[in-house]
């Protein structure tokens, strides 16, 4: 190895002016005691460690590595939606000069499937693709381009199949796959199901597949050991799980498959299953010599899950004062070929189906179906968002019908600390939503005044609208989903801490996907141990358990609790010798600015000095308090932790040409506690984003199973110009008990209610309906 | 395999050999020379991760053939620092104002943003997000991305 990923250590990273976040805080004082926020500790604004490596681009992405002599793979995928696979004839490729391996489902040694939550999922077609671009063969030469034209020299004889491509017919449909076409139904039962309401509002909702869209695309490099191992350097959300599925199909023990994180190009799910990790390995073990993949784009669009396309029934029914009395509602996701996480993500869209409202009584019924389609998993919101896009354009529907104010509705519904669920649990932790829905609507309204700026205009600088031709309009939504593992899961992260010679060292195995945990990694150390330079060694699997995955906005409780556990426990081994040393109780000592310090100020040492030598170590495993099992009424307190936000959008419509342009984007989100003031606000804008892009221009498009848009050029995510300013108007802090420092997860909630906000927008502005998101031109200008 | 050819990159002159004619300067650079600073988010020219500067030019490296930059000069992130330890006001004004996440997007962005501000010193707000509207990001919806040009900008105009 001559390259190696960057390891994140503490340089004397410069923290920079005042940040000039919009953020301003709400709510109450937190409980626990900060230590030394104004320095560099935890709710500092501290800058990323690994900031200088990558604005120079000496940071190592999984792409960027090399060894010596090392071939690349390449993958050759099914251009059918469904086929049987009558023969392949590998001669052609194998023949082909510089290529050292062609490998098919046969070559497998171990497990021929792999899966997350059900290993139902082939590592290579093994006589039945099911979804366009499912590998088939993969193949290692000693040129990319090599490699990839011996893949198209494979023939591969299909007899393809009508593909089954809607979910809806899938449970009756013939299976597609031996486990059935059905990965999870739920009904979930509460309340009195009789109840009627005076006002009674009912839609029907659709929501269109998004793609993660990291810019880093998949990619790694494995390396073969002496003794039948494997090493592999990969960008992932979840080392220990990739571990656990890698060497049950190479048929070898976890120990010998060791994973190192190499940097990753952001993830957003899309890298919490496994797309190249088997392959390279396979290729590895059986050339004998380091094997290096890189996706294109194109490729990558067919090599991870994507957001599931939703359809949705909602009833709504309330009383004249617009209380709610009860929710129904039917959801079908599509989950594709595989199962991935799709029966976790059905759970979360009918747990939080009906919002972040007091829901009497609800009916609500969740499936999740297998189809010929892509495969879809993890996307940030994790099946909240779609159910968001619901339930805000029924609380929408329900305020038209009552003639009342949507915010206002909002307020006399929303949820708060002691309420229940639709699940029967009630909610013991903070979950502020009154709060945070007063502080975003209730935010100076934008004075945006009409421009002549093309730039400004819907349609930009294609000089394609006029300004007297626009439409403005103003929507709102909040939504809300859980924090953490859910169901009974044992959730945990693993860390280490060593001090020694004053010099703090963290061991964890969290992903650092873009989110910024290595900073706060370091903030939580600082604060705990009283020290200013916290070295962070390599995130890797040979040296520290599981952090669990970088999703559902659980690493900075969980890997973040790890981290303080761990420091804690060196802290308190350090103050125990010395308070034996001094004969006092260690109750009077504390750690600060680099020194043991007694409290009557008598006493002091540096920690340096005590710490001299090998040091004082502690390793911990962090768990979350444990979860249920939802019942067959979909009852039970399955959930560790929630958090809410809302977005208010202004827009400007082109009603004729269909197209919008976003002017404001108002926001306010239940954050616990806010550790890192600017890394919370590059959360908030870019999740924000995202949400953006799913509203007016993101989904993967699809014509009987074929994908029709897999490139940028095609699938196009939100630019400059697409982006407006994002305004913070508060950071509701409302410490959450449990967590660490009271800080709750802040990635997903912005991504949840900003497409609901950006689709009322373009309501307002038009007097549509708009059931579906993306919203299309055409679902505007012929609407 | 063709003859090796010499490409000038960050002011020094590179042997490229063993290169096929087909492969791409991102290719080549990343692969063939080690300069792995310039990305390949997308390589074909809808993500400008793989922005370089030719002679001046601005230029997305996976679009432009390696052989056919022979003779020119190439600028890559690499070169726009003074030195592994010293930042350009570009580069400072990225760490500290937040604009980098996963990073993937930055050193295209930062080879953008210093051709932006060498055209036009005082850019406005609508001018940075025309000039930076090819450079996709997917984690910071450019909130602290647009910060930070306007930061540099300020800081380049301030200085003597």
């Amino acid at each position: 190895m001559t390259t190696e990923p960057v390891v994140t250590s503490a340089p004397a990273t410069t923290t920079g002016p005042a940040n000039t976040a919009a953020g301003s805080s709400a709510g109450a004082a937190g409980a626990d005691t900060i230590v030394d926020a104004g320095t560099r500790g935890v709710g500092a604004d501290v800058g990323r460690p690994d900031g200088v490596p990558k604005v120079q681009g000496r940071f190592a992405f999984s792409s960027d590595l090399w060894a010596d002599d090392f071939l690349w793979g390449h993958t050759l995928r099914s251009p059918h939606a469904s086929a049987r696979i009558l023969g392949i004839d590998i001669g052609p490729a194998l023949a082909t000069a510089g290529v050292h391996a062609v490998l098919l489902a046969d070559d497998v040694p171990g497990r021929l499937t792999y899966g997350l939550e059900h290993a139902d999922q082939p590592v290579l077609a093994d006589g039945q693709v099911r979804y366009v671009g499912e590998p088939v063969a993969v193949v290692a030469a000693d040129h990319p381009d090599v490699a990839r034209r011996a893949a198209e020299a494979i023939v591969v004889n299909y007899e393809p199949t009508d593909p089954l491509t809607n979910p809806e017919a899938a449970p009756t449909a013939a299976p597609i796959h031996p486990n059935g076409n059905v990965f999870r139904e739920i009904n979930i039962r509460h309340g009195d199901l009789d109840a009627t309401g005076e006002v009674v509002v009912e839609g029907t909702y659709e929501v269109g597949m998004q793609d993660q869209a990291f810019m880093g695309p998949e990619s790694g490099l494995a390396l073969p050991d002496d003794d039948g191992g494997v090493e592999l350097f990969i960008s992932t959300q979840w080392l220990h799980v990739d571990r656990e599925q890698i060497a049950a199909c190479l048929g070898i023990d976890e120990e010998q498959v060791r994973l190192t994180l190499a940097g990753v190009g952001g993830a957003f799910g899309a890298r919490e299953d496994l797309s190249l990790q088997i392959h390279l390995c396979l290729l590895a073990l059986h050339t004998g010599k380091p094997v290096k993949m890189v996706y294109s784009r194109d490729e990558s669009f067919f090599g991870h899950v994507h957001r599931h396309p939703a359809k949705m029934w909602y009833r709504h029914h309330a009383d004249g004062d617009g209380r709610l009395v009860k929710v129904e509602a039917r959801i079908v996701l599509d989950g594709g070929a595989y199962a991935s996480t799709s029966s976790a993500v059905i759970a979360n869209a009918s747990c939080f189906a009906a919002g972040p409202y007091k829901v009497p009584a609800a009916h609500i019924v969740g499936l999740a179906a297998r189809t010929n389609n892509p495969p879809c998993g993890a996307m940030r919101g994790f099946g909240a968002v779609q159910t968001c896009f619901g339930h805000e354009s029924q609380m929408d529907k329900l305020a038209a019908a009552l003639n009342m104010d949507p915010v206002e509705l909002r307020l006399i519904n929303a949820l708060d600390s002691g309420d229940r669920l639709v699940t029967g649990q009630v909610i013991t932790g903070t979950f502020p939503v009154a709060e945070v829905i007063r502080q975003c609507a209730g935010a100076p309204a934008p004075d945006i005044p009409r421009s002549d700026d093309r730039r400004d205009l819907p349609g930009g600088s294609g000089r394609t609208t006029d300004a007297a031709d626009t439409v403005r309009g103003t929507g709102f939504a909040v939504g809300f989903k859980n924090l953490m593992f859910s169901e009974g899961y044992d959730d945990y992260s693993s860390a280490a801490c060593r001090v020694a010679d004053g010099v703090a060292t963290v061991t964890c195995a969290c992903a650092e996907v873009g989110q910024g945990f290595v900073t706060l990694a370091q903030q939580i150390a600082r604060t705990e141990l009283g020290v200013d330079e916290v070295i962070l060694a390599p995130a890797q699997t040979a040296t520290i358990g599981s952090a669990g995955s970088s999703s559902a906005s659980r690493q900075t409780w969980m890997s973040g609790g790890a981290v303080q556990a761990a420091c804690r426990a060196v802290r308190d081994q350090i103050l125990a010798d010395v308070a034996a040393d001094w004969g006092v109780s260690p109750d009077g000592l504390v750690l600060r600015d680099g020194l043991v310090v007694s409290l009557d100020g008598q006493q002091e040492a540096l920690l340096a000095q005590i710490t001299a030598g090998p040091g004082y170590e502690a390793d911990v495993e962090y768990h979350h308090a444990p979860t249920e099992a939802l019942d067959e009424n979909g009852q039970g307190n399955a959930h560790v932790s929630f958090a809410c936000a809302a977005h208010r959008v202004v827009a400007d419509v082109d009603p004729d040409l269909g197209l919008v342009r976003i002017r404001d984007i108002t926001t306010a989100q239940d954050v616990g506690r806010i550790l890192n003031p600017t890394q919370a606000v590059g959360q908030i804008e870019g999740g924000t984003a995202q949400g953006v892009g799913l509203a007016l221009m993101e989904e993967i498009v699809l014509d009987n199973g074929l994908v029709r848009n897999a490139s940028f050029t095609d699938y196009v995510i939100p630019t400059t110009l697409d982006m407006p300013d994002v305004t913070i108007a508060a950071w509701v802090e409302e410490p959450e008990p449990d967590a660490p420092y009271g800080a709750k997860g802040i990635g997903e909630p912005p991504t949840i209610s900003s497409s609901a906000a950006v689709a009322a927008a373009v309501r307002a502005a038009t007097g549509l309906n708009l059931p579906r998101i993306p919203i299309r031109p055409a679902d505007i200008a012929l609407g | 395999m063709p003859d090796p050819y010499s490409l000038r990159v960050n002011g020094v002159d590179c042997e490229v050999a063993d290169s096929d004619l087909a492969e791409s300067l991102l290719f080549v650079l990343r692969e063939r020379l080690g300069l792995t600073g310039t990305k390949n988010a997308c390589t074909e020219g809808e993500c400008s991760s793989c922005a370089v500067l030719i002679d001046g030019v601005l230029t997305c490296s996976c679009l432009v053939l390696a052989a056919t930059a022979a003779g020119q000069e190439i600028t890559t992130v690499e070169g726009l620092g003074d030195g592994r330890d010293e930042l350009s006001v570009v580069q400072e004004a990225f760490v500290h104002e937040g604009a980098v996440q996963c990073g993937f997007c930055t050193p295209g962005l930062i080879v953008a943003v210093h051709d932006l501000l060498e055209a036009n010193p005082e850019p406005s707000d609508g001018d940075v997000r025309e000039a930076l509207s090819g450079n996709l990001c997917r984690c910071t919806g450019y909130g602290r991305i647009l910060a930070a040009v306007h930061s540099a900008a300020a800081t380049k105009r301030s200085q003597p």
